[in-house]
Protein backbone atom coordinates (compact mmCIF):
# COMPACT_ATOMS: atom_id res chain seq x y z
CA UNK A 1 0.00 0.00 0.00
CA UNK A 2 1.12 3.53 -1.23
CA UNK A 3 0.36 6.61 1.10
CA UNK A 4 1.71 9.77 -0.95
CA UNK A 5 1.34 12.93 0.85
CA UNK A 6 1.97 16.43 -0.38
CA UNK A 7 0.03 19.14 1.60
CA UNK A 8 0.16 23.17 2.95
CA UNK A 9 -1.76 24.60 5.33
CA UNK A 10 -1.45 27.62 7.20
CA UNK A 11 -2.38 27.79 11.04
CA UNK A 12 -3.04 30.76 12.98
CA UNK A 13 -3.14 30.76 16.98
CA UNK A 14 -1.53 32.80 19.82
CA UNK A 15 -0.35 35.31 17.99
CA UNK A 16 1.76 33.49 15.44
CA UNK A 17 1.53 31.60 12.36
CA UNK A 18 2.65 28.32 11.71
CA UNK A 19 3.25 26.99 8.64
CA UNK A 20 2.61 23.52 7.11
CA UNK A 21 3.78 21.45 4.48
CA UNK A 22 4.22 18.10 4.33
CA UNK A 23 5.33 16.27 1.22
CA UNK A 24 6.36 12.56 1.60
CA UNK A 25 4.94 9.11 0.58
CA UNK A 26 5.04 5.90 2.18
CA UNK A 27 5.57 2.50 0.77
CA UNK A 28 7.19 0.18 3.37
CA UNK A 29 4.53 -1.31 5.62
CA UNK A 30 5.86 0.54 8.84
CA UNK A 31 6.68 4.25 8.28
CA UNK A 32 7.50 6.14 11.23
CA UNK A 33 6.78 9.85 11.94
CA UNK A 34 9.63 11.51 13.88
CA UNK A 35 9.88 15.07 15.14
CA UNK A 36 9.62 17.57 17.90
CA UNK A 37 6.77 18.18 19.31
CA UNK A 38 4.83 21.61 17.36
CA UNK A 39 6.75 20.33 14.09
CA UNK A 40 3.58 19.53 12.39
CA UNK A 41 3.34 15.55 13.01
CA UNK A 42 -0.12 15.04 14.25
CA UNK A 43 -1.81 18.06 12.13
CA UNK A 44 -0.44 15.89 8.94
CA UNK A 45 -1.72 12.65 10.49
CA UNK A 46 -5.34 14.52 10.99
CA UNK A 47 -4.80 15.55 7.34
CA UNK A 48 -4.64 11.91 6.25
CA UNK A 49 -7.41 10.91 8.41
CA UNK A 50 -9.75 13.56 6.91
CA UNK A 51 -10.07 15.63 10.24
CA UNK A 52 -8.35 18.60 9.35
CA UNK A 53 -8.71 20.04 5.88
CA UNK A 54 -5.32 21.04 4.39
CA UNK A 55 -5.44 25.07 1.85
CA UNK A 56 -3.67 22.59 -0.91
CA UNK A 57 -2.64 19.48 -2.34
CA UNK A 58 -3.35 15.78 -2.90
CA UNK A 59 -3.49 12.79 -0.48
CA UNK A 60 -3.43 9.70 -2.55
CA UNK A 61 -3.74 5.97 -0.64
CA UNK A 62 -3.19 3.49 -3.09
CA UNK A 63 -5.27 4.08 -5.91
CA UNK A 64 -7.76 6.09 -3.76
CA UNK A 65 -7.35 9.75 -4.15
CA UNK A 66 -8.49 11.13 -0.31
CA UNK A 67 -7.80 15.04 -0.84
CA UNK A 68 -7.24 16.81 -3.57
CA UNK A 69 -7.38 20.70 -3.88
CA UNK A 70 -7.23 21.56 -7.56
CA UNK A 71 -9.92 18.62 -8.18
CA UNK A 72 -12.15 19.40 -4.94
CA UNK A 73 -12.22 16.24 -4.00
CA UNK A 74 -12.62 15.79 -0.07
CA UNK A 75 -13.41 12.46 1.12
CA UNK A 76 -15.26 12.41 4.79
CA UNK A 77 -13.34 10.91 7.19
CA UNK A 78 -15.81 8.03 7.64
CA UNK A 79 -15.06 7.20 4.24
CA UNK A 80 -11.36 7.27 4.42
CA UNK A 81 -10.87 3.52 5.98
CA UNK A 82 -8.27 5.58 7.51
CA UNK A 83 -8.02 4.42 11.45
CA UNK A 84 -6.76 6.62 14.31
CA UNK A 85 -5.86 5.44 17.45
CA UNK A 86 -5.24 8.65 19.33
CA UNK A 87 -2.56 9.67 22.15
CA UNK A 88 -5.31 9.51 24.74
CA UNK A 89 -7.27 6.59 22.87
CA UNK A 90 -10.52 8.66 23.37
CA UNK A 91 -12.31 5.80 23.84
CA UNK A 92 -16.02 6.35 24.42
CA UNK A 93 -16.44 6.69 28.01
CA UNK A 94 -20.16 5.66 27.74
CA UNK A 95 -20.12 2.64 26.33
CA UNK A 96 -18.64 -0.96 27.65
CA UNK A 97 -15.33 -2.58 25.56
CA UNK A 98 -17.23 -4.96 24.00
CA UNK A 99 -20.01 -1.42 22.50
CA UNK A 100 -16.62 0.56 21.59
CA UNK A 101 -15.10 -2.17 19.97
CA UNK A 102 -18.51 -3.09 18.16
CA UNK A 103 -18.77 0.93 17.26
CA UNK A 104 -17.72 0.39 13.42
CA UNK A 105 -19.97 -2.03 13.16
CA UNK A 106 -23.33 -0.51 14.15
CA UNK A 107 -26.08 1.54 13.21
CA UNK A 108 -27.08 4.72 15.32
CA UNK A 109 -30.67 3.39 16.26
CA UNK A 110 -29.00 -0.73 17.36
CA UNK A 111 -28.58 -0.13 20.95
CA UNK A 112 -27.23 -4.01 21.65
CA UNK A 113 -25.35 -6.40 18.70
CA UNK A 114 -26.69 -8.44 16.38
CA UNK A 115 -25.11 -11.66 16.48
CA UNK A 116 -22.87 -11.86 13.85
CA UNK A 117 -21.37 -8.31 15.11
CA UNK A 118 -20.75 -9.81 18.73
CA UNK A 119 -19.09 -12.82 17.31
CA UNK A 120 -16.68 -10.42 15.33
CA UNK A 121 -16.49 -8.77 18.47
CA UNK A 122 -15.54 -11.27 20.60
CA UNK A 123 -13.13 -12.83 18.19
CA UNK A 124 -11.46 -9.55 18.06
CA UNK A 125 -10.87 -9.01 22.09
CA UNK A 126 -9.88 -13.10 22.25
CA UNK A 127 -7.13 -11.73 19.88
CA UNK A 128 -6.52 -8.01 22.42
CA UNK A 129 -6.63 -10.62 25.45
CA UNK A 130 -9.45 -8.61 26.69
CA UNK A 131 -12.15 -10.65 26.32
CA UNK A 132 -12.68 -10.66 30.01
CA UNK A 133 -13.21 -7.12 30.07
CA UNK A 134 -15.77 -6.81 27.63
CA UNK A 135 -18.76 -5.73 30.20
CA UNK A 136 -16.21 -2.98 31.63
CA UNK A 137 -16.67 0.61 31.30
CA UNK A 138 -13.05 2.23 29.83
CA UNK A 139 -12.31 4.42 33.15
CA UNK A 140 -11.84 1.27 35.07
CA UNK A 141 -9.13 0.18 32.58
CA UNK A 142 -5.47 0.23 32.77
CA UNK A 143 -3.54 2.71 30.72
CA UNK A 144 -1.85 -0.93 28.49
CA UNK A 145 -5.87 -2.13 29.02
CA UNK A 146 -7.31 0.90 27.26
CA UNK A 147 -4.62 0.90 24.64
CA UNK A 148 -5.83 -2.57 23.56
CA UNK A 149 -9.03 -1.48 23.09
CA UNK A 150 -8.56 1.19 21.07
CA UNK A 151 -6.16 -0.98 18.65
CA UNK A 152 -8.95 -3.41 18.29
CA UNK A 153 -11.71 -0.95 18.12
CA UNK A 154 -9.53 0.74 15.30
CA UNK A 155 -9.22 -2.36 13.11
CA UNK A 156 -12.40 -4.36 13.48
CA UNK A 157 -13.62 -2.72 10.43
CA UNK A 158 -10.58 -3.41 8.32
CA UNK A 159 -8.94 0.04 7.66
CA UNK A 160 -6.44 0.27 4.91
CA UNK A 161 -4.07 2.12 6.89
CA UNK A 162 -3.69 2.29 10.64
CA UNK A 163 -2.42 5.83 11.90
CA UNK A 164 -0.87 5.92 15.31
CA UNK A 165 -0.16 8.90 17.36
CA UNK A 166 2.60 8.47 20.15
CA UNK A 167 1.00 4.77 20.77
CA UNK A 168 3.28 4.34 23.79
CA UNK A 169 3.89 7.83 25.41
CA UNK A 170 1.47 6.60 27.91
CA UNK A 171 2.99 3.37 29.11
CA UNK A 172 5.73 2.60 31.14
CA UNK A 173 8.92 1.35 29.89
CA UNK A 174 8.55 -2.21 30.31
CA UNK A 175 5.04 -2.47 28.76
CA UNK A 176 6.03 -0.25 26.26
CA UNK A 177 8.95 -2.92 24.85
CA UNK A 178 6.49 -5.54 24.74
CA UNK A 179 3.63 -3.38 22.90
CA UNK A 180 5.73 -2.15 20.42
CA UNK A 181 6.38 -6.15 19.26
CA UNK A 182 3.18 -6.69 19.84
CA UNK A 183 2.11 -3.86 17.40
CA UNK A 184 4.37 -5.58 14.99
CA UNK A 185 2.30 -8.81 15.78
CA UNK A 186 -0.91 -7.30 14.47
CA UNK A 187 0.40 -5.49 11.41
CA UNK A 188 1.12 -8.94 10.03
CA UNK A 189 -2.07 -10.42 11.22
CA UNK A 190 -4.14 -7.58 9.86
CA UNK A 191 -1.97 -6.83 6.80
CA UNK A 192 -2.53 -2.75 7.47
CA UNK A 193 0.26 -0.70 7.30
CA UNK A 194 1.17 1.51 9.82
CA UNK A 195 2.23 5.51 10.55
CA UNK A 196 3.34 5.83 13.38
CA UNK A 197 4.08 9.32 15.26
CA UNK A 198 6.97 9.53 18.17
CA UNK A 199 9.96 11.35 19.49
CA UNK A 200 10.71 8.14 21.29
CA UNK A 201 14.52 6.69 19.13
CA UNK A 202 13.46 3.63 20.71
CA UNK A 203 10.10 3.64 18.71
CA UNK A 204 11.98 4.34 15.57
CA UNK A 205 14.52 1.22 15.87
CA UNK A 206 11.97 -1.09 16.91
CA UNK A 207 9.47 -0.38 14.23
CA UNK A 208 10.53 2.24 11.44
CA UNK A 209 11.43 0.55 8.25
CA UNK A 210 10.66 3.79 6.28
CA UNK A 211 11.25 7.10 8.76
CA UNK A 212 9.88 10.34 7.83
CA UNK A 213 11.33 13.25 10.17
CA UNK A 214 9.72 16.39 10.74
CA UNK A 215 11.18 19.87 11.92
CA UNK A 216 9.08 23.31 12.05
CA UNK A 217 5.93 21.82 9.49
CA UNK A 218 8.60 20.91 7.10
CA UNK A 219 9.66 17.13 6.31
CA UNK A 220 13.43 17.49 6.29
CA UNK A 221 14.57 13.58 6.10
CA UNK A 222 12.70 11.04 4.74
CA UNK A 223 12.93 6.85 3.73
CA UNK A 224 16.03 5.76 2.88
CA UNK A 225 18.00 7.55 5.69
CA UNK A 226 17.14 4.38 7.49
CA UNK A 227 19.60 1.96 5.53
CA UNK A 228 22.35 3.44 7.01
CA UNK A 229 21.13 2.79 10.56
CA UNK A 230 20.02 -0.87 9.93
CA UNK A 231 23.89 -1.09 8.92
CA UNK A 232 24.56 -0.52 12.45
CA UNK A 233 24.85 -3.71 14.83
CA UNK A 234 21.74 -4.64 16.73
CA UNK A 235 21.03 -4.22 20.29
CA UNK A 236 21.71 -0.64 21.93
CA UNK A 237 24.41 -0.07 19.52
CA UNK A 238 21.18 0.44 16.81
CA UNK A 239 19.15 2.64 19.53
CA UNK A 240 22.55 4.93 19.90
CA UNK A 241 22.92 5.31 16.05
CA UNK A 242 19.36 6.26 15.90
CA UNK A 243 19.47 8.73 18.61
CA UNK A 244 22.42 10.30 16.82
CA UNK A 245 21.14 10.39 13.32
CA UNK A 246 17.67 11.70 14.61
CA UNK A 247 19.24 14.31 16.73
CA UNK A 248 21.22 15.33 13.89
CA UNK A 249 18.08 15.50 11.54
CA UNK A 250 16.31 17.66 13.41
CA UNK A 251 19.24 19.73 15.06
CA UNK A 252 17.56 23.63 15.33
CA UNK A 253 14.34 21.20 17.03
CA UNK A 254 14.68 20.07 20.62
CA UNK A 255 16.44 17.35 21.30
CA UNK A 256 14.22 13.90 21.20
CA UNK A 257 13.54 13.04 24.91
CA UNK B 1 -57.39 20.24 55.38
CA UNK B 2 -57.54 23.93 55.24
CA UNK B 3 -60.65 25.31 54.03
CA UNK B 4 -60.62 26.28 50.38
CA UNK B 5 -62.13 29.33 49.46
CA UNK B 6 -63.98 28.56 45.85
CA UNK B 7 -63.49 24.88 46.82
CA UNK B 8 -61.04 22.25 45.68
CA UNK B 9 -61.28 23.36 42.12
CA UNK B 10 -59.43 26.72 43.31
CA UNK B 11 -56.44 24.63 43.74
CA UNK B 12 -56.97 22.04 40.61
CA UNK B 13 -57.69 24.05 38.27
CA UNK B 14 -54.69 26.52 38.42
CA UNK B 15 -52.17 23.52 38.97
CA UNK B 16 -53.58 21.31 36.09
CA UNK B 17 -52.99 24.23 33.51
CA UNK B 18 -49.51 25.14 35.21
CA UNK B 19 -48.26 21.35 34.62
CA UNK B 20 -49.96 22.18 30.91
CA UNK B 21 -48.22 25.15 30.23
CA UNK B 22 -44.92 24.13 32.12
CA UNK B 23 -45.13 20.96 30.49
CA UNK B 24 -45.29 22.48 26.51
CA UNK B 25 -42.55 24.76 27.36
CA UNK B 26 -40.42 22.72 28.46
CA UNK B 27 -40.77 20.24 25.43
CA UNK B 28 -40.35 23.39 23.31
CA UNK B 29 -37.35 24.77 24.95
CA UNK B 30 -35.42 21.78 25.17
CA UNK B 31 -35.26 20.94 21.23
CA UNK B 32 -34.93 24.44 21.16
CA UNK B 33 -32.29 24.72 23.42
CA UNK B 34 -30.42 22.07 22.46
CA UNK B 35 -30.33 22.97 18.76
CA UNK B 36 -29.04 26.16 19.38
CA UNK B 37 -26.87 25.03 21.71
CA UNK B 38 -24.76 22.36 19.73
CA UNK B 39 -25.00 25.05 16.46
CA UNK B 40 -22.97 27.51 18.65
CA UNK B 41 -21.05 24.79 20.69
CA UNK B 42 -19.52 23.46 17.68
CA UNK B 43 -19.51 26.12 14.74
CA UNK B 44 -17.44 29.57 14.80
CA UNK B 45 -18.90 32.91 12.97
CA UNK B 46 -19.34 36.36 13.59
CA UNK B 47 -20.82 37.59 16.65
CA UNK B 48 -21.30 34.53 18.41
CA UNK B 49 -20.84 36.52 21.58
CA UNK B 50 -23.52 38.90 20.89
CA UNK B 51 -25.89 36.18 19.74
CA UNK B 52 -24.84 33.95 22.72
CA UNK B 53 -26.26 37.02 24.77
CA UNK B 54 -29.23 38.08 23.17
CA UNK B 55 -29.75 34.00 24.24
CA UNK B 56 -29.23 34.12 27.51
CA UNK B 57 -30.99 37.72 27.80
CA UNK B 58 -34.19 36.18 29.10
CA UNK B 59 -32.38 35.22 32.13
CA UNK B 60 -31.52 38.65 33.17
CA UNK B 61 -34.35 40.55 31.57
CA UNK B 62 -37.02 41.78 33.66
CA UNK B 63 -40.54 39.15 32.69
CA UNK B 64 -42.37 42.31 32.51
CA UNK B 65 -40.07 43.79 29.46
CA UNK B 66 -39.60 39.83 27.74
CA UNK B 67 -43.89 40.15 28.32
CA UNK B 68 -43.79 43.28 26.54
CA UNK B 69 -41.75 42.05 23.43
CA UNK B 70 -43.80 39.36 22.82
CA UNK B 71 -46.95 41.53 22.54
CA UNK B 72 -44.99 43.27 20.15
CA UNK B 73 -44.32 40.23 18.29
CA UNK B 74 -47.20 38.22 18.77
CA UNK B 75 -49.75 40.80 19.61
CA UNK B 76 -52.71 41.07 17.69
CA UNK B 77 -51.11 43.63 15.62
CA UNK B 78 -47.90 42.63 16.46
CA UNK B 79 -45.48 41.19 13.58
CA UNK B 80 -46.09 37.60 14.05
CA UNK B 81 -49.47 37.74 15.48
CA UNK B 82 -51.03 39.99 13.01
CA UNK B 83 -49.71 37.16 10.16
CA UNK B 84 -50.73 34.26 11.75
CA UNK B 85 -54.29 35.88 12.77
CA UNK B 86 -54.76 36.84 8.73
CA UNK B 87 -53.42 33.46 7.52
CA UNK B 88 -54.40 30.89 9.51
CA UNK B 89 -56.95 32.62 12.46
CA UNK B 90 -54.55 31.97 14.97
CA UNK B 91 -54.84 34.57 17.87
CA UNK B 92 -52.03 33.81 20.84
CA UNK B 93 -52.43 36.52 23.13
CA UNK B 94 -55.28 35.77 26.47
CA UNK B 95 -54.84 31.85 25.25
CA UNK B 96 -53.22 29.42 27.08
CA UNK B 97 -51.02 28.54 23.85
CA UNK B 98 -50.29 32.25 24.55
CA UNK B 99 -48.93 31.48 28.03
CA UNK B 100 -46.84 28.49 27.14
CA UNK B 101 -44.86 30.51 24.62
CA UNK B 102 -43.74 33.40 27.64
CA UNK B 103 -43.10 30.50 29.86
CA UNK B 104 -40.91 29.12 27.24
CA UNK B 105 -38.71 32.32 26.55
CA UNK B 106 -38.16 33.08 30.22
CA UNK B 107 -36.93 28.98 30.55
CA UNK B 108 -35.13 29.07 27.12
CA UNK B 109 -32.02 30.43 28.60
CA UNK B 110 -31.71 27.57 31.31
CA UNK B 111 -31.61 24.94 28.36
CA UNK B 112 -29.37 26.57 26.55
CA UNK B 113 -26.87 27.48 28.93
CA UNK B 114 -26.66 23.98 30.69
CA UNK B 115 -26.93 22.42 27.28
CA UNK B 116 -23.89 24.24 25.49
CA UNK B 117 -21.49 23.82 28.49
CA UNK B 118 -22.30 19.86 28.39
CA UNK B 119 -21.41 19.95 24.65
CA UNK B 120 -18.72 22.05 25.28
CA UNK B 121 -17.21 19.23 27.84
CA UNK B 122 -17.39 16.61 25.43
CA UNK B 123 -14.07 16.10 23.81
CA UNK B 124 -13.62 16.84 20.20
CA UNK B 125 -10.92 14.17 20.18
CA UNK B 126 -13.77 11.63 20.79
CA UNK B 127 -16.20 12.91 18.31
CA UNK B 128 -13.05 12.64 15.58
CA UNK B 129 -12.75 9.09 16.55
CA UNK B 130 -16.01 8.59 16.18
CA UNK B 131 -16.09 9.70 12.44
CA UNK B 132 -12.78 7.94 11.45
CA UNK B 133 -14.42 4.99 12.26
CA UNK B 134 -17.20 5.48 10.15
CA UNK B 135 -19.80 7.54 11.83
CA UNK B 136 -21.91 10.29 9.73
CA UNK B 137 -22.39 13.29 11.74
CA UNK B 138 -25.80 12.58 12.92
CA UNK B 139 -24.39 9.15 14.75
CA UNK B 140 -21.88 10.97 15.98
CA UNK B 141 -24.39 13.62 17.77
CA UNK B 142 -26.55 11.05 18.48
CA UNK B 143 -24.13 7.97 19.68
CA UNK B 144 -21.63 9.96 21.29
CA UNK B 145 -22.29 13.70 21.98
CA UNK B 146 -25.36 13.48 23.46
CA UNK B 147 -24.82 10.54 25.35
CA UNK B 148 -22.02 12.05 26.84
CA UNK B 149 -24.15 15.82 27.66
CA UNK B 150 -27.23 14.67 28.33
CA UNK B 151 -27.25 14.76 32.39
CA UNK B 152 -26.22 18.37 31.73
CA UNK B 153 -28.89 19.09 29.91
CA UNK B 154 -31.22 17.18 31.63
CA UNK B 155 -30.61 18.74 34.62
CA UNK B 156 -30.56 22.09 32.65
CA UNK B 157 -34.35 21.04 31.80
CA UNK B 158 -35.75 20.15 34.95
CA UNK B 159 -34.64 23.97 36.13
CA UNK B 160 -36.63 25.21 33.03
CA UNK B 161 -39.49 23.20 34.18
CA UNK B 162 -39.72 24.54 37.34
CA UNK B 163 -39.06 28.26 35.92
CA UNK B 164 -42.01 27.84 33.60
CA UNK B 165 -43.97 26.35 36.29
CA UNK B 166 -43.52 29.60 38.38
CA UNK B 167 -43.53 32.09 35.49
CA UNK B 168 -45.61 35.53 36.15
CA UNK B 169 -44.74 38.63 34.61
CA UNK B 170 -44.68 37.34 31.19
CA UNK B 171 -47.27 35.21 30.97
CA UNK B 172 -49.63 38.11 32.49
CA UNK B 173 -48.55 40.28 29.92
CA UNK B 174 -49.16 37.67 27.16
CA UNK B 175 -52.10 35.41 28.28
CA UNK B 176 -53.83 37.27 31.05
CA UNK B 177 -55.38 36.08 34.22
CA UNK B 178 -58.51 34.34 32.92
CA UNK B 179 -59.58 31.99 35.31
CA UNK B 180 -59.67 28.08 33.82
CA UNK B 181 -57.72 29.49 30.87
CA UNK B 182 -54.52 31.27 31.54
CA UNK B 183 -54.59 31.92 35.33
CA UNK B 184 -51.79 29.64 36.12
CA UNK B 185 -50.15 28.66 39.89
CA UNK B 186 -48.35 31.90 39.86
CA UNK B 187 -50.93 34.23 39.02
CA UNK B 188 -53.70 32.44 41.14
CA UNK B 189 -51.42 32.68 44.13
CA UNK B 190 -51.63 36.95 43.37
CA UNK B 191 -54.80 37.07 43.09
CA UNK B 192 -56.02 34.96 45.78
CA UNK B 193 -53.44 37.13 48.34
CA UNK B 194 -55.52 40.17 46.70
CA UNK B 195 -58.91 38.54 47.29
CA UNK B 196 -57.99 38.05 50.64
CA UNK B 197 -58.34 34.12 49.85
CA UNK B 198 -55.60 32.53 52.48
CA UNK B 199 -56.45 29.43 52.42
CA UNK B 200 -56.20 28.89 48.64
CA UNK B 201 -52.78 31.31 48.71
CA UNK B 202 -51.20 28.91 51.15
CA UNK B 203 -52.24 25.99 49.84
CA UNK B 204 -50.87 26.66 46.50
CA UNK B 205 -47.33 28.25 47.96
CA UNK B 206 -46.55 25.09 49.72
CA UNK B 207 -47.12 22.87 46.31
CA UNK B 208 -45.43 25.06 44.20
CA UNK B 209 -42.45 24.92 46.71
CA UNK B 210 -42.50 21.15 47.09
CA UNK B 211 -42.47 20.99 43.44
CA UNK B 212 -39.38 23.43 43.22
CA UNK B 213 -37.16 21.58 45.99
CA UNK B 214 -38.51 18.42 44.10
CA UNK B 215 -36.64 19.65 40.76
CA UNK B 216 -33.59 21.38 42.57
CA UNK B 217 -32.57 18.29 44.37
CA UNK B 218 -33.30 15.98 40.90
CA UNK B 219 -31.06 18.05 38.86
CA UNK B 220 -28.38 18.41 41.70
CA UNK B 221 -28.23 14.40 41.66
CA UNK B 222 -28.06 14.45 37.93
CA UNK B 223 -25.06 16.86 37.84
CA UNK B 224 -22.92 15.19 40.59
CA UNK B 225 -23.40 11.64 39.14
CA UNK B 226 -20.62 10.40 37.17
CA UNK B 227 -19.81 7.87 34.67
CA UNK B 228 -18.86 4.38 36.51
Amino acid sequence: MKLAVDVARRLHGQGRTFELHARFECHHDVTVVFGPSGSGKSVTLQAVAGLMRPDSGRIVLGDRVLFDAAQGIDLPARERRVAYVFQDYALFPHLTVAQNVAFPLMRWWQRRLPPAVHERVMVMLEVFEIAHLAADHPGRLSGGQKQRVALARALVGEPALLLLDEPFSALDPLLRERMRHELLALRERFAVPLLVITHDPDDVATLAQDIIVFREGQVVTTGATLDMVHDVETGPQVRRAVRRFLSEAVAGGEDPP
Amino acid sequence: MLPLEGGAAAVWVPLALSLKVAGWATALVLVAGVAVAWFVARTRFRGREVFDAVMTLPMVMPPTVLGYYLLVLIGRRGWIGEWLDATFGIVLIFTWQGAVIAAAVVAFPLVYKAARAAFEEVPRQTENAARVLGASEWRVFANVTLPLAWRGILSGTMLAFARALGEFGATLMVAGSIPGKTQTLSIAVYEAVQAGQDGVANFLVITTSVVCIAVLVGSGRLLTARHP
